[in-house]
């Protein structure tokens, strides 16, 4: 399938990618050319079967629920904020969301 | 003394341990070949006071008589691996600046086991590429040259281009590399290599930046199959912190190199005999397949019907999931924020739109548009049943045989700049790679020849899962066979 400009245009706005005018159409021609390859999986009967999400054929391990040790552990407000471009008082600071 | 930066991986080991150089020596030796190798534009980051200060530190446990087993071992990281400290780019200007105030679980346990960081490596960016073109470092350029072709740049293969180049100039003793769609194993038969992608969820991927967090797989780019198998044993094993780490013993995979494959029961599948592959390929495979057969190995004819659906597949799984994982990069947490922005909205898109390359964008949008309402199905989930019967075929192979070998990459280094006009011409590359990863499945890829132009040729291996230790003893049997042990030559140095 191809897909058009103005899909482009509502892909890109989900995406959060701004995308200028100019380049809408040649993203909607690259990406028709790779959606056009892809096209062939149509050629592959799929009834009856699972979908595959991963390989792995474990269950999610499940730990205690209490506050781990280590990076992954909390109380660390000050390594959480260290690399954000813009922090105050150990909050990230954004332009104003609500009026 | 000869240069410690020409040994291999384990003789630098062994040199150390009998305490014939130190790894000060070893680690000043790799420091200035990678200043002088800046035209291979291997590394986004060299550090040299790091890797001087744990070079001290490895050298007073060796003169204790103590240390692990790669103690004073200088090696080379891919900028995918978060190195507490340490600026993590993952080859995007999205990641400017960002240092990890933790390190990948993959690192600490090489730091453990005594390993030298000499510096990050250059990489495609979001390791999304197959020629490391995409990099906003730059392109890599592979130290083999064609004898015939002048002087020309040629790609060092991607996305590990920078893990690839680095251990083929002698620029660290090996690398760390990852492997989501053949970015291990491609490079690694671009530069004569070896290109270990291990059993998803064989090596934790804590740490990692991620890229599509199915298929995604940490392993080694390295010198020769015992190198491969030294640093896969340091690499490998159960995390907790990523939920699909196997909890599974790992074994000490240099141990079966030399061991007997008599009886052992290989796998050809004639899907892999694709149109417009050079002829050299076909007759090196055929070859590899001769000496599989002189070692003892039984070959089976197999058949993997759904092989050329492997890409188109994988072209949506991965950007599906690449999709949501670079949803974090929104100018908040980390790295880049745009400087020109009216209310929250402009913030995220201005920044991603400046921070994210055209083939990371080109993904993203894919991604997004196969997620998407009303395409879901069409799509995506069509593909993960696809996947599924990939998966299916490949156990019921794996019923039949102990291995399976098949070309590593559908063709040579080629130039830099030759494939970027297209993408699928450019997806295409890891055709032969790619089917691992949707099955889960461990491989590598061995130097096996040259081709007329004298640039390398490999083969790859593939396994069952958690079956490394007989890919090992099939790689080493071929790396015996095939005595390709070139050097590219050093035009590089100044």
């Amino acid at each position: 399938m191809s897909i058009d400009k103005e899909t482009v245009r509502k892909v890109a706005k989900l995406a959060r990618i701004a995308e200028p005018e100019e380049r809408l159409e040649p993203l909607a021609k690259e990406l028709s050319g790779i959606l056009g390859w892809i096209e062939q999986l149509n050629e592959v009967d799929i009834e009856g079967v699972e979908a595959m999400a991963s390989t792995v054929d474990v269950k999610l391990p499940m730990r205690e629920d209490k506050l781990q040790d280590g990076p992954t552990g909390g109380g660390q407000p000050e390594n959480v904020v260290a690399n954000a471009p813009k922090t105050e008082d150990h909050f990230f600071v954004v332009p104003k969301v609500v009026e | 003394m000869t240069n410690p930066a020409d040994l291999t991986l384990a003789e630098l080991r062994d040199a150390l341990k009998k305490k014939e150089v130190t790894s000060l020596e070893a680690t000043d030796a790799y420091l200035d070949r990678i200043e002088k190798a800046k035209a291979l534009n291997a590394f986004i980051t060299v550090t040299p006071e790091k890797a001087r200060d744990m070079a001290k530190a490895s050298d007073a446990q060796l003169a204790k008589g103590e240390g692990g087993a790669l103690e004073g071992v200088p090696l080379g990281i891919k900028d995918l691996f978060c190195v507490e400290g340490v600026l993590t780019t993952a080859a995007s200007h999205i990641l400017d600046g960002f240092h990890p105030r933790y390190e990948s679980t993959v690192t600490s346990q090489l730091w453990c086991d005594g390993a030298v960081m000499l510096g990050k490596l250059n990489m495609d960016e979001f390791a999304m590429g197959s020629s490391n073109e995409t990099s906003f470092y730059g392109n890599v350029i592979n130290p083999w040259r064609s004898e015939s072709g002048g002087n020309a740049d040629l790609t060092p293969g991607g996305s590990s281009g920078g893990s690839s180049a680095s251990v083929a100039a002698r620029l660290c003793a090996a690398a760390t590399a990852t492997d989501t769609g053949g970015s291990i194993r491609q490079p690694a038969s671009l530069t004569n290599t070896v290109g270990v992608k291990p059993t998803y969820g064989r090596v934790s991927r804590w740490g990692i930046v991620a890229f599509a967090s199915s298929l995604d797989q940490a392993g080694p780019i390295t010198q020769d199959v015992r190198d491969a198998a030294i640093m896969l044993k340091s690499m490998a094993g159960h995390d907790p912190k990523d939920s699909t780490s196997v909890d599974h013993p790992v074994p000490d995979y240099e141990a079966v190199l030399g061991q007997s494959l008599k009886g052992m029961k290989i796998g050809v599948p004639k899907e892999y005999r694709i149109d417009g592959m050079p002829e050299e390929i076909e007759k090196l495979w055929a070859q590899g397949i001769d000496w599989m057969r002189d070692a003892g190995c039984e070959i089976v004819d197999i058949s993997l019907p759904l092989t050329k659906y492997a890409l188109p597949v994988y072209y949506i799984v991965a950007p599906a999931e690449a999709s949501s994982n670079l949803a974090r990069y929104d100018g908040v947490k980390y790295g880049l924020r745009a400087k020109d922005y009216t209310d929250i909205t402009s913030m995220y898109e201005n920044t991603r739109a400046e921070g994210f390359g055209d083939e990371v964008k080109r993904r993203i949008l894919i991604g997004t548009y196969v997620l998407s309402a009303g395409y879901y199905d069409a799509y995506y989930l069509r593909a993960q049943k696809v996947r599924k019967k990939i998966f299916d075929e490949f156990t019921d192979a794996f019923s039949k045989v102990d291995l399976i070998l098949t070309p590593s990459s559908p063709s040579a280094a080629f130039g830099l700049g030759e494939k970027t006009a297209d993408p699928v011409q450019m997806y295409l590359n890891d055709v032969f790679t790619v089917t691992a990863n949707l099955a889960g499945l461990p491989g590598a890829s061995v130097p096996a020849g040259y081709d007329k132009q004298g640039l390398p040729l490999g083969l790859q291996l593939l396994a069952k899962p958690f079956d490394e230790e007989t890919m090992f003893k099939g790689m080493f049997a071929l790396e015996q066979a095939a005595g390709a042990n070139k050097r590219p030559k050093e035009w590089w140095g100044k």
